[in-house]
């Protein structure tokens, strides 16, 4: 952290001297930090974020300076870190978990000069702009896949806290399982953690062991596409391209891209007209997508995944009934879609799914 | 509903077998008087060396030696500083998890994204493997079988040998044993670094038998977890065994009750392994003569031999 911190400040003296030598376009460098809950190289969700970041860097060159601090706890820590990156005279601070929401929210008030985007939340200010993927789309297409594949007819996932986001991901990859087989379940394991690859492959355990053959999970490490592959099984690769972990057992990879979008908020605040628009992209946007599909998958599955990826890049809405609730009771009536509103605040099983949300009576 | 209680043993021994390991050089290094609470860092330098001496080509007795080696190297550092130096010891054991988690997340980023070429697999004892119940404690991966041949070592050498009296004799008390002729600075050297290279061992299992992948902060905090087993366990080796069974078999027992339907909260099943972990704790401290009798009284103090 410290580390690309300097070399940031080294960038920065660099791209500084060279302007001082009379070059053309001296202008300071834009200054963007990004806070991360996991470390760069979790391979999933940050190591995803980190890599929009690179991306971003690629393409503009000396115009932006990053740094990053990795391993940022969703609690006062944040607050401390954020701050701290606002006074060192950052333009623009990402802050890339949902946990960070109120504490970005406290440190932009006092610092109404910064633009601030935050990832996978639901409150804006004035310079605080949200970002969000639509990953419930990759996690559908993924479900489509695991309808074909599963024998048992019992899917898993491993799910880390009870929030929308987590929720309509479990919605969704039953939801496309059920569309090739009205019969599957899903069973699902809470493991109360984003990143801890000993109990993510434990919570796998638990569920290859009730007889679910088909995983996916909606935390940071690959330990449930190991655990797979371990017990001969499929799962899925989650936030990046996990395909490399364990080739047998892996089916695809739901991923997030995130480049595009870093790169694009980068130039329109060099531009000096900042992105205030709240985004949720999703594969139409090029902001996430369903990826490296395991040959072992039958064609006539490939064709179903491939067709309904263009239809949902053309607009089609994955949250669209007619949707059963866990008790078989209509949800969304045929012809009804669910609001963005109402994707944000999910806080009920669809059909097929196992157990109590928790937090739910 | 039929429901086999098999997969949760399974679960329970594979999360314990490196945790014991773990705490076993743990005991050892604390019953020659020395806290190190470097266990954690120890173990990220160990999981990383294996990880890379595999990925370079390295079979698996070169890769466990490369990760018993990285945990010593980071033994070394704290026993120089603590036995030669008299650093203090809760000081340097810190700064050791923080160096080895940054040394091996800084080394490692080029390692992440890919499965271990080689890895260890479980062998199955014929016939034992199948019994209900008890069978998962027959298939084990070979530093799995060694970790229960360790703890048999460990035990039988503390109680019974010679070596197991002066080492315990320099954790009660190094004045006296020096004044006995002991050898107090080699011995202690020696626990150091034995601890050094279980919790290598124990960061080699993470690495190679259990996640087989190498990912930054791959133990998670199970070096943590290892060094309260060591209290847990009130400085006694089999009873390690119970409370690594113990705690891996609470953590996997509050997921496994989640797949089976059962009507609990998963808040609460979520904070199983912190109360169990209360509930021992008071159990222990109501005990305090044990707690006397087997503590190391010389434990975390600093020593000068002046030879």
């Amino acid at each position: 952290m410290k580390r690309s911190r300097l070399l940031g400040v080294a960038l920065a003296s660099i791209a500084l001297s060279v302007g001082a030598l009379g070059a053309a376009q001296a202008a300071d460098p834009l200054k963007m930090a990004f806070v991360y809950v996991g470390p760069v190289g979790d391979g999933g969700w940050t190591f995803a974020h980190d890599l929009g970041r690179k991306a971003m860097e690629k393409a503009l060159g000396s115009k932006v300076s990053t740094s990053f601090v990795e391993n940022v706890p969703e609690s006062g820590d944040a607050e401390r870190v954020i701050r701290d990156l606002a006074t060192k005279g950052n333009t623009i601070i990402l802050t890339t978990s949902f946990g960070y929401m109120d504490s970005t929210l406290k440190v932009a008030k006092s610092f109404p000069k910064v633009e601030f985007y935050h990832a996978t939340g639901f409150k804006s200010a004035s310079n605080v702009t949200i970002y969000n993927s639509r990953m419930y789309e990759p996690a559908y297409l993924a479900g489509i896949i695991a309808g074909h594949m599963s024998k048992t007819g019992k899917l898993g996932f491993v799910a880390s806290f009870p929030i929308p986001e987590v929720v309509r991901n479990i919605n969704a990859y039953t939801m496309g399982a059920r569309s090739v087989n009205s019969k599957i379940t899903t069973k699902v394991v809470w493991v109360s953690t984003w990143y801890d690859p000993s109990k993510e492959r434990q919570a796998a355990e638990a569920l290859i062991g009730q007889g679910a053959d088909v995983l996916l999970q909606n935390t940071d490490s690959s330990a449930t596409l190991q655990t797979a592959q371990d017990k001969g099984v499929y799962a899925f690769g989650w936030d990046s391209d996990m395909a490399a972990y364990a080739p047998k057992a892996h089916l695809a990879s739901a991923i997030e891209t995130w480049g595009g979008y870093y790169t694009k908020l980068a130039e329109a605040a060099l531009a000096g007209k900042p992105l205030k628009q709240t985004v949720w992209g999703g594969i139409r946007e090029g902001m996430n997508d369903l990826v490296n599909v395991n040959p072992v998958i039958p064609e006539t599955a490939r064709k179903i995944v491939a067709a309904k990826k263009a239809e949902i890049a053309g607009g089609m809405q994955v949250f669209t009934g007619p949707i059963m609730g866990q008790d078989g009771s209509v949800k969304v009536a045929a012809g009804k879609s669910l609001t963005d509103k109402e994707i944000d605040s999910v806080n009920w099983y669809v059909e097929g799914v196992e157990g109590q949300l928790p937090g739910q009576k | 509903m039929s429901v086999s209680i098999t997969p949760l043993v399974a679960s329970a021994v594979a999360a314990a077998l490196p945790l014991l390991i773990a705490a076993l050089g743990e005991l050892v290094t604390e019953r020659a008087g020395l806290l190190n609470l470097g266990v954690e860092g120890m173990m990220l330098l160990g999981a990383l060396a294996s990880f890379v001496a595999v990925t370079h080509g390295a079979g698996l007795p070169l890769a466990v030696a490369c990760g018993l080696l990285a945990g010593m190297a980071g033994a070394l550092v704290f026993g120089l500083l603590t036995i030669s130096l008299q650093a203090s010891q809760v000081a340097t054991g810190l700064s050791l998890t923080i160096l080895g988690t940054g040394i091996s997340s800084f080394l490692g980023r080029g390692y992440v994204g890919y499965r271990a070429p080689a890895s260890f697999e479980p062998i199955a004892v014929p016939w034992l493997s199948d019994l209900p119940i008890i069978g998962p404690l027959f298939e084990l991966n070979i530093l799995g079988y060694a970790a229960v041949v360790i703890m048999i070592a460990v035990g039988w050498l503390l109680a019974r040998t010679r070596a197991g009296l002066a080492l315990r004799s320099v954790g009660e008390s190094p004045v006296v044993a020096r004044a006995l002729g002991l050898k107090v600075t080699r011995i202690r050297y020696a626990a150091v670094l034995f601890g050094g290279a279980m919790a290598g061992l124990a960061g080699t299992y993470y690495a190679l038998a259990q996640l087989k992948m190498w990912q930054e902060g791959l133990t998670s905090g199970n070096g943590w977890i290892a060094l309260a087993l060591v209290v847990f366990a009130t400085w006694r080796p089999g009873r390690v065994a119970i409370g690594a069974l113990l705690f891996g078999g609470v953590t996997a027992l509050g997921l496994w009750l989640q797949t089976v339907g059962v009507g609990v909260s998963t808040f609460a099943l979520a904070s199983l392994p912190y109360l169990a972990t209360v509930v021992v704790l008071v159990s222990i401290s109501a005990d305090q003569q044990a707690l006397r009798r087997f503590a190391p009284a010389a434990l975390g103090k600093p020593f000068f031999d002046g030879d």
